[in-house]
């Protein structure tokens, strides 16, 4: 793609075009002239928060954000949906199935629903995804909800990405100790108890509320509510949609905003580095003679210092 | 580096219910390597085509059992023209007689059609070659 074309794609997603977000979405994606998209697109976003909906396969997080896209849209707003599922790791394919549950707003101009495979990248959301958001924010999409893949742990990545972390989970399942074991209590902005038409909703609630009295001062700076929903009935939408609103405008009123986009910034800068210094080190290992690998099996913490000594160039860079 | 993969929407159009085949062929492009946008059910081509935007799709596949197809196809390809998204290939699939096979690929309202028992790696290398003669950056008339 040449410059000229970019640009004229670029003006296009300013003008709000679909065509235009949905062409530099797979650019970005695949990395192609990813730095110089993103340096326009940023310079037209990162106003809007991003609520991210996570939890166990299957919880209802697509029917969540279908509903919860329908109370935004009753008031008016513009939604951008970023929906990801997992990558077969040994093909790279995937079969993208969120949207499934969206269908009623495919065809609203004022809703965009892209999905994206996680193409091997860990953490229940995809390299870009973060890159995608803004580009839907830039296209006009002023209202951002995030899907992340159906996962029970390393929940850290979704921090990376949304202002507005909501957990969900099931009555009647482990799911709420699961939660617990794998540190999403620590992450979660909001908890959604979803599937409350089924038995044991009220009891699955007061087991989080326990969790959190427990956590107790150590906590989160506000202790995140804890709301049942039922997406199949559209019961607790507006109670939901009223919790982030109330958690965002904390955000912004305490200037909160401002810590958690800079450890966001920290998390992204790392994300980018760690892929650089792997590349350096898979570049440096074949030089790596011989003695250096003999000796390296009986002390692996000297090879590990004299690699690092090598990619860095002999500079101190620790 | 590029991550670049083939994206295909898989939809089912129509009204009757059931997707097997949608969904044999659905993992059947995954497994080779592809990213297939599964929508599910029931889908108008109004539908169909403003997902293929909003993904960004190479491909749009459809399946069709219900003998809509003379009226699905060209609709679907009058979408994309309005749409200026005439670079997304338009394949089907399902119950299409012969004689009709051959009056959508002549009028150029399908750019592949393949009867029931086609095995599945035939429709993986057929899109993989339409693909591949694009180039890696295709030259696409409104791109
Ligand atoms: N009873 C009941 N079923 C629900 C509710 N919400 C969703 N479901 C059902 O739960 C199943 C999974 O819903 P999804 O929205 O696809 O769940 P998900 O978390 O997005 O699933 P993955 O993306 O595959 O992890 C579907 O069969 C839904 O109809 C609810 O509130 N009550
Ligand atoms: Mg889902």
């Amino acid at each position: 793609m040449s410059r000229d074309e970019m640009n004229e794609w670029l003006e296009r997603l300013l003008r709000h075009e679909r065509r235009a977000v949905a062409k530099l979405i797979s650019r970005v994606e695949d990395d192609r002239g990813r730095a110089e998209i993103m340096h326009s697109v940023r310079a037209h976003s990162g106003k809007s928060l991003v609520v991210g909906i996570t939890g166990p396969p299957g919880v209802g997080k697509s029917s969540l954000v279908e509903a919860l896209t329908r109370y935004y849209r009753e008031n008016g707003e513009r939604v951008g949906i970023v929906a990801v599922d997992p990558s077969s790791p040994y093909t790279g394919g995937a079969i993208l199935g969120d949207r499934i549950r969206m269908q009623a707003h495919t065809t609203d101009r004022d809703v965009f629903i892209r999905s994206m495979g996680t193409r091997g990248h860990l953490g229940g959301v995809a390299r870009s995804t973060a890159d995608v958001l803004r580009i839907l924010e830039a296209g006009g999409y002023g209202r951002l909800l995030l899907e992340t893949v159906g996962v029970g742990q390393s929940e850290i990545e979704i921090m990376r990405l949304a202002d507005t972390v909501v957990v969900v989970l099931n009555p009647g399942t482990g799911d709420g100790i699961q939660a617990i074991k794998a540190g999403i209590m620590e992450v979660a902005d909001i908890f959604v108890v979803n599937k409350s038409d089924m038995p044991g909703a009220e009891r699955m609630k007061n087991d989080i509320e326990m969790m959190l009295d427990l956590n107790g001062g150590a906590g989160p700076l506000r202790r995140p509510p804890v709301v049942l929903t039922s997406a199949l009935q559209a019961l607790g939408i507006p109670e939901l949609g009223e919790a982030i609103a109330e958690q965002q405008a904390f955000l912004r009123e305490s200037g909160q905003i401002k810590i958690r986009r800079q450890v966001q910034l920290q998390r992204e800068t790392w994300h980018y580095l760690e892929e650089k210094v792997r590349a350096l080190f898979d570049g440096t290992w074949p030089q790596i003679p011989q003695d250096w690998l003999e000796a390296g099996e009986r002390d692996p913490f000297g090879l590990v210092e004299k690699v690092w000594a090598k990619m860095t160039g002999g500079r101190d860079v620790s | 580096m590029s991550q670049s993969r083939i994206r295909v929407l898989v939809g089912k159009p129509g009204l009757d219910g059931h997707d097997r085949g949608a969904k044999v062929i659905a993992r059947a492009l995954r497994d080779a390597g592809m990213e297939v946008i599964y929508s599910g059910l029931h889908q108008t081509p109004e539908e169909i085509v403003e997902a293929a935007i909003q993904e960004d799709v190479d491909v749009i596949g459809l399946s069709i059992l219900s003998g809509a197809h003379l009226t699905i196809f060209p609709r679907v390809k009058e979408l994309l023209r309005e749409q200026e998204a005439e670079d997304i290939l338009l394949i089907g699939g399902g119950t299409i007689p012969e004689e009709d096979v051959e009056v959508l690929l002549r009028q150029g309202f399908a750019e592949a059609l393949f009867t029931p028992g086609t095995p599945t790696g035939e429709i993986v290398g057929w899109i993989k070659q339409r693909l591949e003669k694009k180039g890696p950056e295709p030259a696409r008339a409104n791109d």
